[in-house]
């Protein structure tokens, strides 16, 4: 490669990338209007096997949502990706310098929603929050919705469960985060962040070179997409075969003894059963939605995603190289009780 | 000759930085001599105000930061920085 060459490609490749992106929009239209269809052909005519059946409801619905998760995944996280490209941690680290409690812990969940997350990046992040004065427990509001409020659980929750449940996801991760936020806050446990962290001097880092193409935009979409899926299908795969097995054959109220309302103890249990599971959003929500089919209620199961998914041990790993063993324990501890929490709000609201 | 730095603590992303960026520099023609270093301790990586790894810097000029670049952008990058 020379420069030359180089500077030519550029003009040509945002218009082909437009292109070539409204192409694959239009075929990823038409598969998700075939895919009851397609499901149906497969597993009536092809396997023959009798809609009324267990055998025969299982698979169809195996069959049917699979590829329904896969695209919806797709496409969404293309399109989260894309609009991520949009938000930095740079500019949310300046969005959130000098609020305070209360709107700082607030805007800083939100942005947590919407800033590209990667736990390699949780460090450097709460290095670069706490020495531009952002106050502690507004970067743990950050932190907390980060990782949990995230896309894949987002569009799975979307996909499975519609948009009221995911909507619920969400506000409860964020009101969750607020609060858990305010409260560490309150507990002034500035000294128990390791003190490397104050004496770092963060640079300006003001040269960034930031313009970014549609294309280089649509590059990263694509990339991210590919990442992500590429990394969760087989649990997509999973998930969804046990949900049909269950759907098909496990009988109806089965799981309330367990995950019911009667037992007081099942939030608490779910949360507990969270915690040793570091798993991503995906391989957890099918599960999950079968089991609801058969009796368990909404809260504990919310319970159980968020601890999965926000009780993470690798997390916590990486976190200890900033955060001393009392702060970390109380993170934990807050988080606990504000899952459970929500567990049990839910349980008695619906 | 080019100092080109991969900031990162080690995870799979900044790896692939390297491994992207490597093959940008090594696929520039005319040969271009560069160092490539790869700076892993956080004091170090936030001195350049980085945020989120993985991060691309050359001769001490930070170039992208969260995000993997195209490799013609980083061979872009690279030539209009060894021609300063």
């Amino acid at each position: 490669m020379t420069e030359r060459t180089l500077t030519a490609s550029r003009a040509h490749s945002d218009r082909r990338a437009f292109a070539l992106v409204g192409l694959a929009a239009v075929v990823w239209v038409i598969a998700w209007s075939q895919l009851q269809p397609l499901a149906d052909l497969l597993s009536y005519r092809v396997l023959s096997l009798d809609p009324e059946s267990h055998l025969g409801s299982s698979v169809n619905f195996f069959l049917y949502d699979v590829p329904k998760i896969l695209l919806l995944l797709s496409g969404m996280i293309f399109l989260i990706t894309l609009l991520r490209t949009f938000v930095t941690t740079e500019q949310t680290r300046r969005w959130l310098g000098g609020r305070r409690e209360g709107v700082g812990n607030v805007l800083a969940s939100l942005l947590g929603v919407i800033t590209p997350f990667c736990s390699c990046s949780a460090v450097p992040l709460f290095i670069g929050f706490v020495e531009s004065g952002i106050p502690l427990g507004v970067t743990f509001s950050f932190l907390i919705t980060a990782p949990m409020v995230n896309e894949v659980a987002l569009v799975m929750l979307f996909g499975m469960f519609g948009w009221q449940i995911a909507g619920l996801y969400l506000i409860s991760g964020l009101t969750l985060a607020i609060v858990a936020g305010i409260v560490i806050g309150r507990l002034n446990m500035e000294r128990y962040v390791e003190d490397f962290v104050y004496q770092v001097r963060v640079g300006s880092g003001q040269v960034l070179e930031n313009r970014l193409t549609w294309t280089e935009r649509f590059e990263q979409a694509l990339e991210s997409t590919r990442e992500i899926v590429g990394k969760v299908w087989p649990y997509v795969i999973v998930g969804i075969a046990i949900g049909a097995g269950i759907h098909g054959f496990v009988p109806e109220d089965a799981m309330v003894d367990i995950m019911g309302k009667t037992a007081w103890w099942s939030v608490p249990a779910a949360v507990v059963l969270g915690v040793p599971m570091y798993s991503n959003a995906a391989g957890v929500i099918p599960i999950v939605s079968a089991l609801m089919d058969k009796g368990a209620t909404l809260g504990t199961v919310l319970a159980f995603m968020m601890s999965v998914v926000a009780l993470s041990l690798p997390e916590m790993v990486i976190l200890r190289r900033v955060l001393k063993l009392r702060l970390i324990g109380a993170y934990i501890v807050i988080l606990t009780v504000g899952i459970v929490a929500t567990g049990y709000l839910f349980n008695l609201v619906m | 000759m080019l100092t080109v730095k991969i900031l990162g603590s080690g995870c799979p992303n900044c790896k692939r930085l390297k491994a992207e960026a490597k093959a940008a520099l090594d696929a520039i023609t005319p040969d271009l001599e560069y160092r490539l270093v790869e700076v892993t301790d956080y004091a170090d990586i936030m001195a350049y105000g980085v945020m989120s790894t993985p991060a691309l810097v050359i001769n001490e000029r930070l170039l992208s930061a969260g995000r993997i670049p195209r490799r013609e952008q980083i061979a872009e990058w690279a030539l209009k920085l060894n021609a300063d």
